[in-house]
């Protein structure tokens, strides 16, 4: 028989250890807040490719006249192309016109124009307002579905360490300034099924072994659930992230832009199945049959 | 060794191989393609729906503003939609996507738009043609005309420039011979969408219903003028709120991109699996690629638009497919290493192993249905293959990876445990 980890047993460790992470989280949260990128405040990105090296200030000074806090940066593989992004959601007249520029001074085709980006700054504070009721639906049907099949306990468990890993990774972002838009929307929100599927899978490890287990022996009952199970959350965990991670090395940045946030979640999300969920699970109840004794005396 | 049992041994090889090979063929036809006769089969990427980032085209979002006087009503949503649709098909670009949003908005996709801007500037302009005469009088609309054509003519300088030409109808034919009867010698001033972009002098009474707008740039401009006012003028004002195009080179570039990292993490994956469960990683390997094929069977079947959000949530469950048979294998090995015999420890790993890989595919699947109902473009493309996914999976996983499992242990080809990783 192996010797089982001792979740339960060191769960101060793991739960100092989260609730620093979520400090940190929260804390870079509110002092140095989120990069929203043109999906959440509005603003234009326009990409042309230039057939060519150039110089950023060239580029800034035709930019000049419509916004003259226009970020301007290089992209390509021979660094051709020019990403131009403002604040302001220009006009299609003002676009036009800026590209007739470019189209001028670099002799470029229309097919050049490779792609226009938009927002009104309108939709921002919408979309932001959608992912939250849509995360909390989630969260909420998710409670249910596992009340179901298992019991409210594990669901409120359950849902705890989903929080933990949502809170870190908006972290992530935070302390590193990377620009958040919609895919991050969706990237928290699968974040959301994965980490819980982890976490299920230890559960239902847990009302398996139960039976075996005595009334109250929930420490015992957890560490040997989450032994029996570690292969298989870390194997799982190690080929979804590499498949992600290739995503990550050569895909384009619109995929890259949901591989990042997916990667970190993954991480973050087979830790607090492991450590967190189960741990917390066997707090709740134990805290519970205390109680219940003290009554009882 | 009784002869029976020699039998179901070679027969089990037998179903194996085939197998395998079924696998392989299909698995090649459907992604590089097979002509028989005048049938082209399969080459699946050929034969997917991609998405406009894949593609290049333009995807842009308008909201219709309401003033007080003139509230935005469902009818105006349907017409300006309809009149979207006839202007976007003198681009004669192929099917666009027009749809209602919400109450106020409309969104429009075209595919494969070479020039962006031409297109993003004809969806939106309202349109508004007026002819106006000297005392500010509107003389009449766009509504009256029926014919308008974008042509080169030789003006009174004997130049060739390109101009607009108008039909009115027979309201407008008489309503614009009594306004040149009225303003002879004056100007009237031509507008479009309040702009000023021609004012001819008259000089005698058009009584023939025919009239030609002067300086237009060159020929192009005047045929998108053309069509504009052959399409009529849109009922409502529409505010472009989110553009987002992108040019063909980027989107095919994207797309190969996205393949090539596709097939690198797959690859990583199938070595994975088989490095770590040996015999039963082959199973899972071969259990994977029938995942792929019947997921872009799938795809192609419901005509699914793949786009980039999709590729990344197609990537996410290939890593789900392979949890599910990490689980069973995980548990086939437990059952095992309690001393059970191989198909015994195959049978109770499947059976024990469901429930866990339907509850805690279930979850993934309410956050990908919640994804779908609540999200919105790029975001449900993710949701589908994401759903797709995980639906399949489930199936390649606790259906097909068992029949092959229970072929491979009965061809009693290997029988040492280390072989299946045990």
């Amino acid at each position: 028989m192996k010797k089982n980890i001792e979740v339960v047993e060191k769960s101060k460790i793991w739960f100092a250890f989260s609730l620093i992470l979520i400090a940190i989280s929260i804390g870079s949260l509110f002092i140095n807040g989120l990069n929203f990128g043109i999906d959440f405040i509005g603003g234009t990105i326009v990409t042309i490719e230039l057939n060519a090296p150039f110089e950023t200030s060239d580029a800034k000074a035709l930019i000049e006249e419509y916004d003259s806090s226009a970020d301007v940066t290089y992209a390509g593989e021979a660094k051709t192309q020019v990403i131009i992004s403002t604040k302001k959601d220009l006009s299609t007249e003002e676009r036009q016109a800026l590209f007739s520029k470019f189209q001028e001074k670099y002799n470029l085709e229309d097919t050049d124009l490779l792609s226009i980006d938009t927002v009104s700054p309108s939709i921002g504070a919408e979309m932001a307002n959608s992912a939250m009721i849509a995360a909390a639906v989630a969260v909420l049907l998710m409670l249910v579905y596992i009340t179901f099949r298992f019991e409210f306990m594990f669901g409120l468990a359950a849902v705890i360490a989903l929080i933990h890993d949502l809170i870190i990774v908006l972290g992530v972002y935070s302390i590193f300034q990377i620009q958040v838009n919609s895919p991050l929307i969706a990237a928290m929100l699968t974040i959301l099924g994965y980490s819980i599927n982890d976490t299920i899978v230890v559960f239902d490890r847990i009302r398996e072994n139960r039976p075996k287990f005595g009334k109250y022996d929930f420490g015992n009952l957890v560490n040997t659930s989450v032994t029996q199970t570690l292969r298989r959350s870390i194997n799982t965990s190690f080929t979804t992230l590499l498949a992600i991670a290739a995503l990550y090395a050569f895909g384009v940045p619109a995929v890259q832009d949901f591989a990042l946030p997916l990667m970190v979640g993954i991480v973050c999300g087979t830790y607090s199945s492991i450590f967190i969920a189960s741990a917390l699970w066997c707090k709740i109840k134990e805290f519970q049959a205390s109680k219940r004794s003290a009554v009882k005396n | 060794m009784s002869k029976q049992k020699t039998n179901s041994k070679t027969k089990s090889g037998i179903q194996l191989i085939l197998i395998t090979l079924f696998i392989a063929l299909v698995g090649y036809v459907l992604f590089s393609g097979v002509s028989v006769g005048v049938y082209d089969i399969g080459n699946v990427s050929n034969n997917i729906n991609y998405g406009l980032d894949l593609t290049g085209g333009v995807n842009v979002v308008l909201e219709a503003q309401a003033t007080d006087d003139d509230p935005v009503t469902a009818e105006k949503i349907e017409s300006a939609m309809l009149t979207i649709r006839q202007r976007i098909d003198t681009l004669g670009v192929s099917e666009p996507t027009i749809t209602k949003q919400g109450d106020n908005r409309i969104r429009v996709s075209i595919p494969s738009v070479s020039d962006q801007e031409e297109a993003l500037d004809l969806i939106g302009k309202t349109a508004q043609l007026e002819f106006v005469g000297p005392d500010g009088t509107v003389i009449l609309t766009g509504k009256d005309v029926v014919d308008s054509k974008g042509v080169m003519q030789t003006d009174s300088s004997g130049l060739e420039k390109a101009v607009v030409t108008l039909q009115f109808s027979e309201e407008g034919t008489k309503l614009f011979a009594d306004a040149t009867q009225k303003y002879i010698g004056q100007a009237i001033q031509i507008k479009l969408d309040e702009e000023i972009i021609s004012s001819p002098t008259v000089n005698v009474a058009i009584t023939n219903g025919e009239a030609v707008i002067e300086g237009i740039g060159d020929i192009e401009e005047a045929g998108n003028l053309a069509s504009l006012i052959r399409g009529g003028a849109l009922p409502v004002k529409l505010v472009p709120i989110e553009v987002r195009t992108v040019g063909p080179t980027l989107g095919q570039n994207s797309l190969d991109k996205s393949i090539y990292a596709g097939i690198i993490g797959v690859a990583l994956v199938l070595v994975f699996m088989l490095i770590f469960y040996r015999g039963l990683g082959i199973i899972a390997d071969l259990a994977l690629i029938i995942f792929i094929i019947i997921f872009m069977i799938i795809l192609t079947a419901l005509n699914v638009t793949l786009t980039l959000p999709g590729i990344a949530g197609l990537i996410l469950t290939i890593g789900m497919a392979v949890d599910a048979n990490v689980i069973i294998f995980e548990r086939i090995k437990e059952e095992a290493r309690l001393g059970k015999s191989l198909l015994t420890a195959i049978d109770a790993g499947f059976s024990r192993a469901f429930s866990t890989i339907l509850d805690s595919n279930v979850t993934t699947l309410i956050a990908g249905f919640v994804l779908f109902f609540l999200g919105s473009g790029s975001v449900q493309g993710f949701a589908v293959t994401l759903i797709l996914g995980i639906i399949v999976s489930m199936f390649t996983a606790v259906v097909i990876t068992k029949q092959l499992v229970i072929l491979l242990v009965k061809t009693e080809l290997f029988k040492s445990n280390t072989f299946y990783g045990i």
